[in-house]
């Protein structure tokens, strides 16, 4: 249902993506691997349709969803409003909802400035979540996290990645975070970075069944 | 000690050192003492000539104001947001921003008759530059990530502008405002000076011609007294509110 198909990406004269060709369906979650600066991030902004300017075709879902590794927040807004306003059509109870299953049932009315880094990026989690999206995409969004915060966040996202279901494109530079999400990975490499040819496709089993 | 009381110290101060002057010159064709002033502002009040001039002035500080602070966002905000127009109407700008207020007054006069319309262009004119300016400021530095978040969730152009441009421009529209209101409310003076026979401008032009220096003081010091309160009852407080979210 969603797949990709990315020929060619240059800035100016520099390639930096060149032959980089998956599919993904509802449900399952990919990881993509790779140094920092080899282009991932580059890849996930041509998926989500935020850089239109590359040689190739990209098809995607209505529904999308980020997480960024900033919680990329509107500051000015309450942290109920950081998810109404992005989706207008959701109920104020279900938004509260989803609030409460990330940890921030108490924290509705506040402003974002209020909250902690962690709680912060447990906002922009639920707003992810809140518009049950087919497609969901992340943007290394454990990265500077301490051990503990991060291993929380991970076994939130899998709660409700397992709840939603949405087709979910995780990069990471972390072998251990991709094994604990994804059903397989995918891992860039070169210059201009392309899929490594002998990338083993990973299985996990999931403890709940998607 | 505390600002209020060093404000009111210093106030005092100045108005000493002007009955001092006053008396020591004594001569009231040249500098009345503030006491001499009171009869005549009583007698401007009671005639509702004072009113009148004041109001006529303001009428036309909140219409050019209103159409700068319009015009001045949204060329600031296409500036900022297109790099190509930017560098088309660039210079413009500079142009503009350097060309001397009674310039463009006398020109608006020439071009377009000595009317309302030409004092209030002349005085929109030269303050939408300079709003413009700080408004491009604003919309270079807009959060590309929040534009990228609302991209991806397909947020729908007018939930754009008011969640999260307007409040990211807040600041700089309450900037160009006080600066936009403290040079209009000069550059108006200067407009009805020349060419209009209403107006705080046109009664120091009068007074002026008559060597009446109480009555200039007194036209001045009233329009003064009226923006001070104008800048501390209606823009700051309006200031403060849109900022709140910044000391939460």
């Amino acid at each position: 249902m969603i797949s990709v198909d990315i020929r060619t990406k240059s800035f100016g004269p520099t390639r930096v993506l060149k032959d980089v060709a998956f599919e993904l369906q509802r449900g399952q979650c990919l990881a993509i691997l790779g140094k920092s600066g080899i282009g991932k991030s580059t890849l996930l902004r041509l998926v989500a349709g935020i850089d239109p300017d590359f040689e190739g075709t990209v098809s995607r879902p209505e529904a999308m969803a980020i997480v960024f590794q900033e919680p990329t927040l509107l500051l000015w807004r309450r942290a109920i409003d950081n998810i109404l306003i992005i989706h207008p059509r959701l109920e104020e109870t279900a938004a509260r909802d989803m609030l409460a299953k990330v940890g921030l049932a108490d924290k509705a009315d506040m402003y974002p400035r209020q909250l902690s880094l962690g709680q912060q990026r447990r906002l922009s989690l639920a707003r992810a979540f809140a518009g049950r999206p087919e497609l969901l995409i992340l943007d290394e969004p454990f990265a500077s996290l301490d051990k503990a915060t991060a291993a929380d966040m991970i076994a939130l996202t899998r709660t409700l990645i397992s709840e939603v279901a949405p087709a979910t494109l995780f990069v990471t530079h972390e072998k251990d975070e991709a094994r604990q999400l994804a059903d397989r990975t995918l891992e860039l490499a070169g210059s201009p970075a392309t899929v490594v040819p002998d990338c083993r496709i990973m299985e996990f089993e999931r403890e709940e069944a998607s | 000690m505390a600002t209020p009381i060093i404000r009111a110290i210093s106030l005092t101060a100045f108005l000493c050192a002007w009955f001092l002057l006053a008396a020591i010159g004594n001569d009231p064709t040249v500098l009345p003492s503030p006491a001499a002033l009171v009869q005549p502002f009583w007698q401007e009040l009671m005639s509702g000539e004072l009113a009148y001039h004041l109001t006529m002035t303001v009428a036309r500080v909140i219409a050019a104001f209103s159409i700068a602070l319009a015009v001045g966002i949204v060329l600031g905000f296409l500036m900022g947001t297109r790099p190509e127009l930017d560098k088309w109407l660039d210079p413009w700008l500079v142009v503009f921003l350097n060309l001397p207020a009674l310039v463009l007054i006398v020109l608006c006069y020439l071009w377009i008759g000595l009317n309302e319309t030409a004092a209030i262009a002349a005085v929109a004119l030269n303050k939408i530059p300079g709003v413009a300016t700080i408004i491009r400021e604003g919309a270079r530095a807009l959060d590309r990530e929040l534009k990228s978040m609302a991209t991806v969730f397909r947020v729908r152009p007018v939930t754009y502008l008011r969640h999260f441009v307007v409040p990211q421009l807040a600041p700089y529209i309450a900037g160009a405002s006080r600066s936009g209101i403290a040079v209009i409310w000069k550059v108006v003076l200067v407009v009805e000076f020349l060419g209009r026979s209403n107006g705080i401008g046109f009664q120091i032009h009068l007074y002026f011609q008559l060597f009446d220096v109480a009555m200039v003081l007194v036209y001045s010091l009233s329009f003064i007294a009226l923006m001070l309160t104008i800048e501390w009852l209606l823009l700051q407080p309006v200031e403060k509110r849109v900022q709140a979210w910044r000391q939460a």
